[in-house]
Protein backbone atom coordinates (compact mmCIF):
# COMPACT_ATOMS: atom_id res chain seq x y z
CA UNK A 1 0.00 0.00 0.00
CA UNK A 2 1.16 3.46 -0.77
CA UNK A 3 0.96 5.87 2.13
CA UNK A 4 3.10 8.99 1.99
CA UNK A 5 1.67 10.51 5.15
CA UNK A 6 4.19 10.93 7.96
CA UNK A 7 3.10 11.76 11.48
CA UNK A 8 5.84 14.10 12.70
CA UNK A 9 7.88 16.91 11.20
CA UNK A 10 11.12 15.28 12.32
CA UNK A 11 10.16 12.14 10.41
CA UNK A 12 9.42 14.32 7.39
CA UNK A 13 12.90 15.80 7.16
CA UNK A 14 15.07 13.16 8.87
CA UNK A 15 16.93 12.11 5.67
CA UNK A 16 18.30 15.61 5.04
CA UNK A 17 22.08 15.24 5.35
CA UNK A 18 24.84 17.80 5.66
CA UNK A 19 25.65 19.24 2.25
CA UNK A 20 22.21 18.52 0.78
CA UNK A 21 20.48 20.80 -1.71
CA UNK A 22 17.03 21.87 -0.57
CA UNK A 23 14.39 23.73 -2.54
CA UNK A 24 12.10 25.73 -0.27
CA UNK A 25 8.77 26.96 -1.61
CA UNK A 26 7.21 30.32 -0.91
CA UNK A 27 6.97 33.84 -2.18
CA UNK A 28 7.56 35.75 1.00
CA UNK A 29 5.39 34.00 3.57
CA UNK A 30 2.81 32.81 1.03
CA UNK A 31 3.58 29.14 0.58
CA UNK A 32 6.52 29.14 2.99
CA UNK A 33 6.57 25.73 4.74
CA UNK A 34 7.49 27.18 8.10
CA UNK A 35 6.91 24.06 10.23
CA UNK A 36 9.16 21.98 7.92
CA UNK A 37 11.85 24.67 8.01
CA UNK A 38 11.71 24.75 11.80
CA UNK A 39 12.01 20.96 11.82
CA UNK A 40 15.12 21.31 9.67
CA UNK A 41 16.55 23.73 12.23
CA UNK A 42 15.88 21.21 15.02
CA UNK A 43 17.40 18.49 12.86
CA UNK A 44 20.55 20.55 12.37
CA UNK A 45 21.77 19.50 8.89
CA UNK A 46 24.47 21.95 7.80
CA UNK A 47 26.28 23.12 4.70
CA UNK A 48 23.00 23.21 2.79
CA UNK A 49 22.42 24.74 -0.63
CA UNK A 50 19.01 26.37 -0.48
CA UNK A 51 17.01 27.26 -3.58
CA UNK A 52 14.26 29.74 -2.73
CA UNK A 53 12.83 32.96 -4.14
CA UNK A 54 13.52 34.97 -0.98
CA UNK A 55 15.78 34.80 2.06
CA UNK A 56 13.21 35.03 4.83
CA UNK A 57 12.19 37.73 7.25
CA UNK A 58 12.62 38.40 10.94
CA UNK A 59 14.19 35.55 12.90
CA UNK A 60 11.83 32.74 11.98
CA UNK A 61 11.43 30.28 9.12
CA UNK A 62 14.00 30.58 6.34
CA UNK A 63 15.72 33.56 8.01
CA UNK A 64 16.17 31.46 11.16
CA UNK A 65 17.62 28.56 9.15
CA UNK A 66 20.12 30.99 7.63
CA UNK A 67 20.81 32.64 10.99
CA UNK A 68 21.54 29.20 12.44
CA UNK A 69 24.41 28.95 9.91
CA UNK A 70 23.01 25.85 8.22
CA UNK A 71 23.05 27.37 4.75
CA UNK A 72 26.29 27.54 2.77
CA UNK A 73 24.75 28.91 -0.41
CA UNK A 74 21.44 30.30 -1.52
CA UNK A 75 20.14 30.43 -5.09
CA UNK A 76 17.61 33.20 -5.01
CA UNK A 77 15.94 36.01 -6.97
CA UNK A 78 15.13 38.49 -4.23
CA UNK A 79 17.11 38.07 -0.99
CA UNK A 80 16.39 41.62 0.20
CA UNK A 81 13.64 42.07 2.79
CA UNK A 82 12.34 45.07 4.68
CA UNK A 83 12.62 43.51 8.11
CA UNK A 84 15.50 41.08 8.13
CA UNK A 85 19.15 41.72 8.80
CA UNK A 86 20.00 38.03 8.92
CA UNK A 87 20.88 37.51 5.27
CA UNK A 88 22.59 40.90 4.68
CA UNK A 89 24.88 40.45 7.70
CA UNK A 90 26.03 36.98 6.70
CA UNK A 91 26.30 38.03 3.05
CA UNK A 92 28.49 41.03 3.83
CA UNK A 93 30.76 38.98 6.07
CA UNK A 94 31.09 36.32 3.33
CA UNK A 95 29.51 33.63 5.44
CA UNK A 96 26.86 32.78 2.86
CA UNK A 97 27.20 32.52 -0.89
CA UNK A 98 24.55 34.04 -3.15
CA UNK A 99 23.69 33.02 -6.69
CA UNK A 100 21.32 35.73 -7.90
CA UNK A 101 18.91 34.58 -10.59
CA UNK A 102 16.06 36.45 -12.29
CA UNK A 103 12.76 35.17 -10.91
CA UNK A 104 11.51 33.73 -14.20
CA UNK A 105 14.87 32.12 -14.86
CA UNK A 106 14.78 30.58 -11.39
CA UNK A 107 11.31 29.19 -12.11
CA UNK A 108 12.31 27.86 -15.52
CA UNK A 109 15.54 26.32 -14.19
CA UNK A 110 13.49 24.42 -11.64
CA UNK A 111 10.86 23.46 -14.21
CA UNK A 112 13.58 22.27 -16.60
CA UNK A 113 15.32 20.32 -13.84
CA UNK A 114 12.10 18.51 -13.06
CA UNK A 115 11.36 17.86 -16.72
CA UNK A 116 14.72 16.32 -17.57
CA UNK A 117 15.95 19.32 -19.55
CA UNK A 118 19.59 20.06 -18.65
CA UNK A 119 19.72 23.61 -20.04
CA UNK A 120 17.81 26.15 -22.09
CA UNK A 121 18.18 29.59 -23.65
CA UNK A 122 16.30 32.58 -22.25
CA UNK A 123 16.13 36.25 -23.31
CA UNK A 124 16.02 37.40 -19.67
CA UNK A 125 19.21 39.05 -18.37
CA UNK A 126 20.87 39.44 -21.79
CA UNK A 127 23.17 42.53 -21.74
CA UNK A 128 23.02 42.65 -17.93
CA UNK A 129 25.62 41.72 -15.30
CA UNK A 130 23.67 38.52 -14.56
CA UNK A 131 24.50 37.18 -18.02
CA UNK A 132 28.23 37.77 -17.67
CA UNK A 133 30.32 34.66 -18.24
CA UNK A 134 27.36 32.70 -19.57
CA UNK A 135 27.16 31.19 -23.01
CA UNK A 136 24.93 33.12 -25.39
CA UNK A 137 23.49 32.43 -28.80
CA UNK A 138 21.48 34.25 -31.45
CA UNK A 139 18.18 32.79 -32.61
CA UNK A 140 16.31 34.71 -35.32
CA UNK A 141 18.36 37.88 -34.73
CA UNK A 142 17.78 37.93 -31.00
CA UNK A 143 20.29 37.09 -28.30
CA UNK A 144 19.62 34.51 -25.60
CA UNK A 145 21.63 33.28 -22.64
CA UNK A 146 22.16 29.66 -21.66
CA UNK A 147 20.82 28.68 -18.25
CA UNK A 148 21.03 25.29 -16.58
CA UNK A 149 18.22 23.25 -15.10
CA UNK A 150 18.16 22.92 -11.34
CA UNK A 151 17.56 19.77 -9.32
CA UNK A 152 17.71 19.23 -5.60
CA UNK A 153 17.91 16.42 -3.09
CA UNK A 154 14.87 17.71 -1.22
CA UNK A 155 11.99 20.13 -1.63
CA UNK A 156 10.02 21.56 1.27
CA UNK A 157 6.70 22.97 0.12
CA UNK A 158 3.41 24.08 1.58
CA UNK A 159 0.08 23.04 0.10
CA UNK A 160 -3.52 23.10 1.24
CA UNK A 161 -4.84 19.56 0.76
CA UNK A 162 -3.29 16.16 0.13
CA UNK A 163 -4.25 12.50 0.06
CA UNK A 164 -2.04 9.54 0.95
CA UNK A 165 -0.87 9.29 -2.68
CA UNK A 166 0.63 12.77 -2.42
CA UNK A 167 -1.81 14.52 -4.77
CA UNK A 168 -1.76 18.20 -3.84
CA UNK A 169 -4.05 21.21 -3.99
CA UNK A 170 -2.76 24.66 -3.08
CA UNK A 171 -4.29 27.87 -1.78
CA UNK A 172 -4.28 31.10 -3.82
CA UNK A 173 -0.82 32.60 -4.46
CA UNK A 174 0.78 30.17 -2.02
CA UNK A 175 1.10 27.83 -4.99
CA UNK A 176 4.03 29.80 -6.45
CA UNK A 177 7.09 27.49 -6.56
CA UNK A 178 5.48 24.41 -4.94
CA UNK A 179 4.44 22.41 -8.01
CA UNK A 180 7.73 22.87 -9.89
CA UNK A 181 9.90 22.25 -6.83
CA UNK A 182 8.12 18.94 -6.22
CA UNK A 183 9.05 17.85 -9.76
CA UNK A 184 12.70 18.88 -9.45
CA UNK A 185 13.62 17.16 -6.18
CA UNK A 186 14.39 13.57 -5.28
CA UNK A 187 12.36 13.81 -2.09
CA UNK A 188 9.54 16.33 -2.12
CA UNK A 189 8.06 16.92 1.31
CA UNK A 190 4.75 18.76 1.51
CA UNK A 191 3.16 20.18 4.61
CA UNK A 192 -0.57 20.52 4.10
CA UNK A 193 -3.45 21.97 6.07
CA UNK A 194 -5.56 18.88 5.57
CA UNK A 195 -5.21 15.27 4.54
CA UNK A 196 -8.23 13.72 2.88
CA UNK A 197 -9.16 10.22 1.72
CA UNK A 198 -8.20 9.21 -1.84
CA UNK A 199 -11.05 10.18 -4.14
CA UNK A 200 -11.93 13.31 -2.18
CA UNK A 201 -9.71 15.38 -4.48
CA UNK A 202 -11.32 15.64 -7.90
CA UNK A 203 -8.72 14.30 -10.40
CA UNK A 204 -9.65 17.21 -12.70
CA UNK A 205 -8.41 19.69 -10.12
CA UNK A 206 -5.17 18.03 -8.94
CA UNK A 207 -2.32 20.56 -9.23
CA UNK A 208 0.60 18.36 -8.23
CA UNK A 209 0.06 14.69 -9.12
CA UNK A 210 1.22 12.36 -6.34
CA UNK A 211 4.11 10.90 -8.33
CA UNK A 212 6.05 14.12 -7.64
CA UNK A 213 5.57 13.95 -3.86
CA UNK A 214 7.31 11.56 -1.48
CA UNK A 215 6.13 12.69 1.97
CA UNK A 216 3.13 14.53 3.33
CA UNK A 217 2.85 16.08 6.78
CA UNK A 218 -0.44 17.44 8.04
CA UNK A 219 -0.11 20.80 9.82
CA UNK A 220 -3.67 21.84 10.53
CA UNK A 221 -3.01 25.39 11.64
CA UNK A 222 0.31 26.50 10.23
CA UNK A 223 2.12 29.50 11.64
CA UNK A 224 2.58 32.61 9.55
CA UNK A 225 5.90 34.38 9.21
CA UNK A 226 4.45 37.91 9.37
CA UNK A 227 2.56 37.13 12.59
CA UNK A 228 5.69 35.68 14.21
CA UNK A 229 7.74 38.69 13.09
CA UNK A 230 5.07 41.03 14.43
CA UNK A 231 5.18 39.16 17.76
CA UNK A 232 8.97 39.54 17.79
CA UNK A 233 9.50 35.80 18.00
CA UNK A 234 12.66 33.99 17.20
CA UNK A 235 13.21 30.35 16.30
CA UNK A 236 14.28 28.18 18.13
CA UNK A 237 11.74 29.54 20.61
CA UNK B 1 18.40 77.97 -15.17
CA UNK B 2 15.02 77.05 -13.75
CA UNK B 3 14.93 75.31 -10.41
CA UNK B 4 13.11 72.02 -10.83
CA UNK B 5 11.37 72.52 -7.49
CA UNK B 6 9.59 75.55 -8.91
CA UNK B 7 7.89 73.42 -11.53
CA UNK B 8 4.79 71.72 -10.28
CA UNK B 9 4.39 69.28 -13.12
CA UNK B 10 1.92 66.43 -12.97
CA UNK B 11 1.00 64.74 -9.70
CA UNK B 12 1.58 61.03 -9.21
CA UNK B 13 -2.13 60.49 -9.85
CA UNK B 14 -1.98 62.46 -13.09
CA UNK B 15 1.08 60.51 -14.22
CA UNK B 16 -0.78 57.27 -13.54
CA UNK B 17 -3.77 58.63 -15.43
CA UNK B 18 -1.56 59.39 -18.43
CA UNK B 19 -0.37 55.79 -18.46
CA UNK B 20 -3.85 54.33 -17.99
CA UNK B 21 -5.17 56.34 -20.94
CA UNK B 22 -2.66 54.63 -23.26
CA UNK B 23 -3.51 51.04 -22.32
CA UNK B 24 -6.09 49.62 -24.74
CA UNK B 25 -9.29 47.91 -23.65
CA UNK B 26 -8.89 44.19 -23.09
CA UNK B 27 -5.15 44.31 -22.34
CA UNK B 28 -3.39 41.90 -20.01
CA UNK B 29 -1.24 44.11 -17.82
CA UNK B 30 1.53 43.61 -15.27
CA UNK B 31 2.09 46.56 -12.93
CA UNK B 32 5.37 46.98 -11.07
CA UNK B 33 5.58 47.78 -7.37
CA UNK B 34 4.96 51.34 -6.10
CA UNK B 35 3.97 54.14 -8.49
CA UNK B 36 2.94 51.70 -11.29
CA UNK B 37 0.30 50.21 -8.95
CA UNK B 38 -1.56 53.55 -9.06
CA UNK B 39 -2.36 53.02 -12.75
CA UNK B 40 -5.13 50.56 -11.84
CA UNK B 41 -7.06 53.39 -10.14
CA UNK B 42 -7.34 55.43 -13.35
CA UNK B 43 -8.54 53.06 -16.04
CA UNK B 44 -10.99 55.04 -18.21
CA UNK B 45 -14.65 54.04 -17.92
CA UNK B 46 -15.72 51.29 -20.26
CA UNK B 47 -12.29 49.65 -20.49
CA UNK B 48 -11.52 46.31 -18.93
CA UNK B 49 -7.92 45.42 -18.11
CA UNK B 50 -6.81 42.12 -16.59
CA UNK B 51 -3.92 42.39 -14.15
CA UNK B 52 -1.30 39.70 -13.85
CA UNK B 53 0.92 39.53 -10.81
CA UNK B 54 4.00 37.39 -11.37
CA UNK B 55 3.72 35.53 -8.09
CA UNK B 56 0.81 33.64 -9.58
CA UNK B 57 -2.50 35.42 -10.18
CA UNK B 58 -4.26 36.55 -13.35
CA UNK B 59 -7.24 38.74 -12.51
CA UNK B 60 -5.87 40.64 -9.55
CA UNK B 61 -8.50 42.82 -7.87
CA UNK B 62 -8.22 45.75 -5.49
CA UNK B 63 -6.70 45.77 -2.01
CA UNK B 64 -9.08 44.10 0.49
CA UNK B 65 -10.68 46.00 3.33
CA UNK B 66 -8.61 46.37 6.49
CA UNK B 67 -8.54 43.07 8.36
CA UNK B 68 -9.94 41.11 5.40
CA UNK B 69 -6.59 40.15 3.85
CA UNK B 70 -5.54 36.57 3.16
CA UNK B 71 -1.84 36.03 3.95
CA UNK B 72 -1.59 33.74 0.97
CA UNK B 73 -3.28 36.07 -1.52
CA UNK B 74 -0.66 38.71 -2.21
CA UNK B 75 0.84 40.66 -5.11
CA UNK B 76 4.44 40.83 -6.24
CA UNK B 77 5.07 43.47 -3.55
CA UNK B 78 3.82 40.91 -0.99
CA UNK B 79 0.83 43.10 -0.18
CA UNK B 80 -2.69 41.74 0.30
CA UNK B 81 -4.83 41.80 -2.83
CA UNK B 82 -8.06 40.18 -3.97
CA UNK B 83 -8.94 37.98 -6.93
CA UNK B 84 -11.71 39.12 -9.28
CA UNK B 85 -14.50 36.73 -10.35
CA UNK B 86 -12.91 34.89 -13.27
CA UNK B 87 -9.37 35.03 -11.84
CA UNK B 88 -6.85 32.20 -12.16
CA UNK B 89 -3.99 31.02 -9.95
CA UNK B 90 -0.91 29.30 -11.36
CA UNK B 91 2.62 28.31 -10.45
CA UNK B 92 5.73 30.32 -11.24
CA UNK B 93 6.76 28.50 -14.40
CA UNK B 94 3.32 29.22 -15.89
CA UNK B 95 3.50 32.79 -14.67
CA UNK B 96 6.76 33.40 -16.47
CA UNK B 97 5.48 31.54 -19.52
CA UNK B 98 2.90 34.32 -19.68
CA UNK B 99 5.60 36.95 -19.19
CA UNK B 100 8.55 35.65 -21.18
CA UNK B 101 6.36 34.02 -23.79
CA UNK B 102 4.96 37.37 -24.89
CA UNK B 103 1.41 36.82 -23.65
CA UNK B 104 1.25 39.96 -21.49
CA UNK B 105 0.41 43.09 -23.48
CA UNK B 106 1.75 45.87 -21.28
CA UNK B 107 4.09 46.12 -18.31
CA UNK B 108 4.39 49.36 -16.35
CA UNK B 109 7.59 49.69 -14.36
CA UNK B 110 9.33 52.22 -12.18
CA UNK B 111 12.98 52.91 -12.85
CA UNK B 112 16.19 54.47 -11.63
CA UNK B 113 17.44 55.26 -15.15
CA UNK B 114 16.17 54.93 -18.69
CA UNK B 115 18.25 55.71 -21.76
CA UNK B 116 17.40 57.30 -25.09
CA UNK B 117 17.75 53.87 -26.68
CA UNK B 118 15.16 52.40 -24.35
CA UNK B 119 17.64 50.69 -22.03
CA UNK B 120 16.32 50.37 -18.49
CA UNK B 121 18.22 50.12 -15.18
CA UNK B 122 15.86 49.53 -12.28
CA UNK B 123 17.25 46.71 -10.12
CA UNK B 124 20.59 47.83 -8.73
CA UNK B 125 22.66 50.93 -8.21
CA UNK B 126 25.74 48.73 -8.30
CA UNK B 127 26.62 49.90 -4.78
CA UNK B 128 28.90 47.43 -3.05
CA UNK B 129 27.15 47.55 0.31
CA UNK B 130 23.74 46.67 -1.13
CA UNK B 131 22.35 43.16 -1.16
CA UNK B 132 21.65 42.47 -4.83
CA UNK B 133 18.04 41.52 -5.60
CA UNK B 134 16.42 41.32 -9.02
CA UNK B 135 13.02 39.63 -8.80
CA UNK B 136 11.10 39.38 -12.07
CA UNK B 137 12.18 42.65 -13.69
CA UNK B 138 14.58 41.12 -16.23
CA UNK B 139 12.03 38.57 -17.37
CA UNK B 140 9.32 41.24 -17.66
CA UNK B 141 11.37 43.59 -19.84
CA UNK B 142 12.58 40.68 -21.99
CA UNK B 143 9.15 39.23 -22.66
CA UNK B 144 6.24 41.62 -22.27
CA UNK B 145 5.11 43.14 -25.58
CA UNK B 146 5.13 46.80 -24.52
CA UNK B 147 7.19 48.26 -21.68
CA UNK B 148 6.03 51.57 -20.20
CA UNK B 149 8.11 53.35 -17.58
CA UNK B 150 6.58 55.67 -15.00
CA UNK B 151 9.01 57.75 -12.98
CA UNK B 152 9.82 61.19 -11.61
CA UNK B 153 11.70 63.06 -14.32
CA UNK B 154 14.77 63.62 -12.12
CA UNK B 155 16.34 62.17 -8.99
CA UNK B 156 15.78 63.79 -5.59
CA UNK B 157 18.93 65.77 -6.27
CA UNK B 158 17.64 67.04 -9.61
CA UNK B 159 19.77 64.80 -11.84
CA UNK B 160 18.11 63.47 -15.00
CA UNK B 161 16.79 59.92 -14.85
CA UNK B 162 16.49 59.96 -18.63
CA UNK B 163 20.09 59.61 -19.78
CA UNK B 164 22.19 58.98 -22.88
CA UNK B 165 23.62 55.78 -21.42
CA UNK B 166 22.58 54.12 -18.17
CA UNK B 167 25.37 54.14 -15.61
CA UNK B 168 23.60 51.67 -13.31
CA UNK B 169 23.61 47.96 -14.22
CA UNK B 170 21.02 47.25 -16.92
CA UNK B 171 17.78 45.36 -16.46
CA UNK B 172 17.26 45.17 -20.20
CA UNK B 173 18.51 46.75 -23.40
CA UNK B 174 16.35 48.62 -25.93
CA UNK B 175 13.07 47.54 -24.38
CA UNK B 176 11.26 50.69 -23.21
CA UNK B 177 8.56 52.09 -25.50
CA UNK B 178 7.20 55.05 -23.53
CA UNK B 179 8.32 57.11 -20.54
CA UNK B 180 5.75 58.84 -18.32
CA UNK B 181 7.19 61.43 -15.94
CA UNK B 182 5.87 64.29 -13.83
CA UNK B 183 7.03 66.66 -16.58
CA UNK B 184 6.29 64.89 -19.85
CA UNK B 185 5.27 61.78 -21.73
CA UNK B 186 8.04 60.69 -24.06
CA UNK B 187 8.18 58.06 -26.76
CA UNK B 188 11.37 56.09 -27.45
CA UNK B 189 11.91 55.69 -31.20
CA UNK B 190 14.85 54.47 -33.25
CA UNK B 191 15.55 58.10 -34.19
CA UNK B 192 15.56 59.27 -30.56
CA UNK B 193 13.21 60.56 -27.89
CA UNK B 194 10.01 62.30 -28.95
CA UNK B 195 7.91 64.37 -26.57
CA UNK B 196 4.23 63.42 -26.83
CA UNK B 197 2.90 65.70 -24.13
CA UNK B 198 4.25 68.13 -21.54
CA UNK B 199 2.95 69.14 -18.12
CA UNK B 200 1.09 72.46 -18.32
CA UNK B 201 3.64 74.63 -16.50
CA UNK B 202 6.83 73.71 -18.34
CA UNK B 203 8.40 74.82 -21.63
CA UNK B 204 10.20 72.54 -24.05
CA UNK B 205 13.54 74.23 -23.28
CA UNK B 206 13.06 73.73 -19.57
CA UNK B 207 12.14 70.08 -20.15
CA UNK B 208 15.32 69.66 -22.19
CA UNK B 209 17.38 71.09 -19.31
CA UNK B 210 16.20 68.30 -16.99
CA UNK B 211 16.77 65.56 -19.56
CA UNK B 212 20.13 63.98 -20.47
CA UNK B 213 19.78 63.27 -24.19
CA UNK B 214 18.34 65.55 -26.87
CA UNK B 215 14.56 65.63 -27.07
CA UNK B 216 12.56 65.95 -30.26
CA UNK B 217 9.25 67.74 -30.57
Amino acid sequence: MINKIVSTSSEAIREVRDGASVMIGGFGEAGSPIELIHALIDHGAKDLTVISNNAGSGHVGLAALIENLQVRKIICSFPRTANSKVFPELFHSNRIELELVPQGTLAERIRAGGAGIPAFYTPASVHTPLAEGKESRIFEDKEYVLEHGLKADFALVKAQTADRYGNLLYHATARNFGPIMCTASNVAIAQVNEVVEPGMIDPETVITPGIFVQKVLEVKEPLFESQLVEDNLQYPW
Amino acid sequence: MVNINQIKGWTRAEMAQNVARDIPDGSYVNLGIGLPELVADFVPKGRELIYQTENGLLGMGPVPEEGQGDRELVNAGKKYVTAIPGAAYFHHADSFTMIRGGHIDVCVLGTMQVSEKGDIANWSTGAENAVPAVGGAMDLVAGVKRIFVITQHTTKHGHPKIVEECTFPLTGKGVVERIYTNLATIEVRNEGLFVCEMAPDITFDELQEFTGPKLNQ
